[in-house]
């Protein structure tokens, strides 16, 4: 799960680690009037006008302004950047509508790093990664110039130690700013790991993390996800949610206990397992990337679904207007094969069915499973193997196609 | 011969009294698992009644696996507690000396874990230096260990194996039902069956699977069944160039999936560029593995290369 940055900033200060004064704005009036505040706060005209979308590269895509003339061009800014379609490398070509706005105080900064935790599933440890190349892609920095960027890994059981921080500090550069600018980055760094263990951070990232004129070093972004697994003992997760940033179908299926990820393509794909759903989504695409065939979705209905959820995963997928038609593949371990079977009747029945329909069915309860489908009085295409449902989904489709054609 | 489980596997289920625990370990017993025991903190005491095909078989259930070990000589363990517990019920497992523990368990916070498998390996270095037989963890997040006709230790449908020599390793559950459907289809049988789980942080890995493999006189050739995100693939491959002399087919899932997106299993992502389908494929086919290009052809992929 993402959150906004001003919501991971409010986390810092929580934690200690210092970040600049700023207000969350939603409307343009609020947005002037946060700017007022900190002007009349912090005695500097300077203001930042920072769109809040859960996307990095804001700066580049022209979502982060500085506004050196008062108010007045604070609310300029803001009338600009609130309800743009804001496009970086991690949008995608749509973009993704701001509809919240962060309005902070301009600091004068003297440089700007990178700093960022992770879990680093490869060693089983969080790494602490830091770069003199702050404010820019960080993924570009590691793939040209990896020798860029500092690591350190850290031993669950003591948590990061000084010493660490202090070789990241020291790798920085940063005695340059006098050995109290070093101090306080060990420090920030001791309470970032402190944060990232007890809110379940699955990442954590300033970008950039600067130093000021005066020495002092501050985050000047803040990005935060949780580990959705551990939602379960932080209750407030669901207040910092922003259902905007979500795809509403994705949205409609974490609700309904569902894993839902919307591609681009034309075939509707229902699988139990994760695996399997994504060997699904290959197998079409391999089957008929020549024909113009790709799947539409990856959908795992998981281990343990109830009919109910099956039924609305099948509707989920049958209201979907890019769907030219849809392949049912499950090998039933835990899943009863006879589960499906009731819940896609179910869906089909309820919703029509207007589209090719092919089931391949294995495992547990199987003959009882095809025995629903095969009395439903549904047009269903049975498949024997994946391979072959693959093949039939391609053939429906392409046949679909020559027939708008002509 | 097998690796991990046997006939001489006695079973602990931590979470027997749960929905899932009590249905999975009626299911292991059905199958001739021998189940020793059950733990359930606050149960102790109690009996757990499994009705079988050859009768009722009461397992005694107990507070604690270091009493239920006392006990009853258990060597491994089935993990069905929930997320908030579950990594609790690794650590006191490991702590009690139980050789195997499976953890079933999907949803651990990955913060937990990495306590977890910080403890188990300094025990496995310790035991190493010793001498003595390391710990092994599989999972969490995973379907678990079967030996066909023997043991089977998880939530897989026991049905569909059938006793033989080949060995089969993957993150994910239903694919691996797929590719023991597809040689059981063609007669034939599998050696043992190791699902190691599709979390970020977990116990065994393809590399430490495979090096039993390669040691189990009884395994004559391998199926390994990947997908994107992590470098577990590209480790096995390694593995697989300079130690492995048996054959290898591989199926690497989620060569279509979108880059930054979570695919179901929490380690299924391809993040900064790193975990490509096609990058695994890669390797695998410069170290010798036979890559499937479906996952329909596993088995078939593997049967041409024991002719």
């Amino acid at each position: 799960m993402k959150i906004h940055e001003y919501q991971g900033k409010q986390l810092f200060a929580k934690y200690g680690v210092p970040v600049p004064k700023g207000i969350a704005a939603f409307t343009v009036d609020e947005a002037e009037a946060a700017a007022k505040k900190l002007i009349a706060d912090t005695g500097s005209q300077v203001v930042v006008v920072k769109a809040q979308i859960h996307a990095g590269g804001r700066g580049k895509g022209g979502g982060v302004k500085v506004a050196k003339g008062g108010a007045a061009e604070a609310r300029q800014l803001a009338e600009k950047i609130l309800g743009m379609d804001l496009v970086t490398h991690q949008t995608g070509p749509g973009g993704q509508k701001v509809r919240r706005l962060y309005i902070e105080q301009g600091l004068d900064m003297a440089c700007e790093m990178y700093l960022g935790a992770v879990v680093d599933r490869d060693r089983r440890r969080v790494a602490f990664m830091a770069s003199t190349e702050g404010g820019v892609e960080i993924e570009k920095v590691a793939a040209e110039t990896p020798d860029k960027i500092l690591t350190v890994h850290v031993d669950p059981t003591v948590g990061l130690s000084s010493f660490q921080a202090r070789e990241l500090a020291f790798g920085l550069g940063l005695m340059k700013y006098g050995k109290d600018t070093v101090g306080k980055f060990v420090r920030l760094c001791a309470q970032l790991y402190d944060l990232f263990v007890k809110e379940d951070c699955s990442l954590l990232e300033i970008n950039p993390l600067v130093v000021l004129k005066n020495g002092d070093v501050v985050a000047l972004d803040a990005k935060i996800n949780f580990d959705d697994n551990a939602d379960f003992r932080h209750k407030v997760w669901s207040e910092l949610r922003d259902d905007d940033e979500e795809d509403p179908v994705e949205l409609q299926a974490k609700e309904a206990g569902l894993n839902y990820v919307s591609l681009d393509g034309n075939v509707g794909c229902l699988v139990n397992g994760a695996g399997l759903a994504m060997a699904t989504m290959d197998i079409i695409k391999h089957a008929g990337e020549k024909h113009g065939v790709a799947p539409a979705n990856f959908l795992d209905v998981g281990g343990g679904a109830t009919q109910e959820q099956v039924t609305k995963a099948f509707a989920m997928i049958l209201k979907s207007p890019k769907v030219k038609a849809i392949f049912v593949n499950i090998f039933g371990g835990i899943m009863k094969c006879d589960v499906i079977a009731n819940g896609v009747v179910a869906a089909a029945k309820e919703l029509g069915l207007e589209v090719p329909l092919v089931v391949r069915l294995e495992g547990t309860n199987v003959e009882l499973g095809r025995k629903i489908l095969t009395e439903s009085g549904l047009a269903i295409e049975p498949a024997s193997t994946m391979a072959d449902g693959a093949a039939k989904i391609v053939k429906a489709v392409s046949q679909q196609s020559k027939g708008g054609a002509a | 011969m097998s690796i991990l489980v046997g006939k001489d596997t006695k079973l602990i289920v931590q979470g027997i009294t749960g929905g899932a625990g009590s249905f999975h370990a009626k299911q292991a017993i059905e199958y001739g698992t021998s189940v020793v025991a059950g733990v359930t903190p606050t149960r102790g005491g109690e009996t757990f009644e499994a009705a079988t095909s050859v009768g009722t078989v009461k397992v005694p259930v107990f507070d604690t696996v270091s009493r239920a070990v006392k006990e009853t000589g258990a060597n491994a363990t089935c993990i069905f507690v929930p997320p908030p517990g579950a990594a609790d019920a690794i650590l006191e497992a490991l702590d009690a000396g139980i050789e195997l523990v499976v953890c079933i368990t999907e949803g651990i916070p990955v913060v937990d874990m990495l306590g977890v498998r910080r403890v188990l390996e300094a025990m496995q270095r310790e035991h190493e230096a010793r001498g003595r037989r390391i710990p092994r963890l599989v999972g969490p997040n995973c379907p678990g260990v079967i030996t066909p006709g023997a043991c089977k230790i998880g939530i897989m449908p026991g049905h569909i194996h059938k006793p033989g020599h080949i060995g089969v390793v993957s993150r994910s559950g239903t694919l691996t039902y797929e590719a023991v459907g597809q040689l059981t289809a063609l007669g034939i049988g599998q050696s043992t069956c190791v699902g190691i789980g599709g979390d970020p942080v977990s116990g065994m890995d393809f590399v430490d699977v495979l090096e039993l493999f390669q040691a189990d006189p009884d395994t004559h050739g391998v199926i390994m069944i990947g997908e994107i995100g992590g470098g577990a693939e590209e480790r096995a491959a390694e593995f697989i160039k300079s130690k492995m002399t048996k054959p290898v087919a591989a199926f690497i899932a989620g060569t279509t999936a979108p880059p930054g997106k979570r695919m179901g299993h929490a380690g299924a992502i391809i993040s900064g560029g790193k975990g490509t389908a096609a990058a695994k494929i890669a390797a695998l086919e410069a170290a010798g593995a036979k890559v499937a290009p479906t996952p329909s052809d596993m088995a078939t992929t593997l049967k041409s290369m024991m002719a």
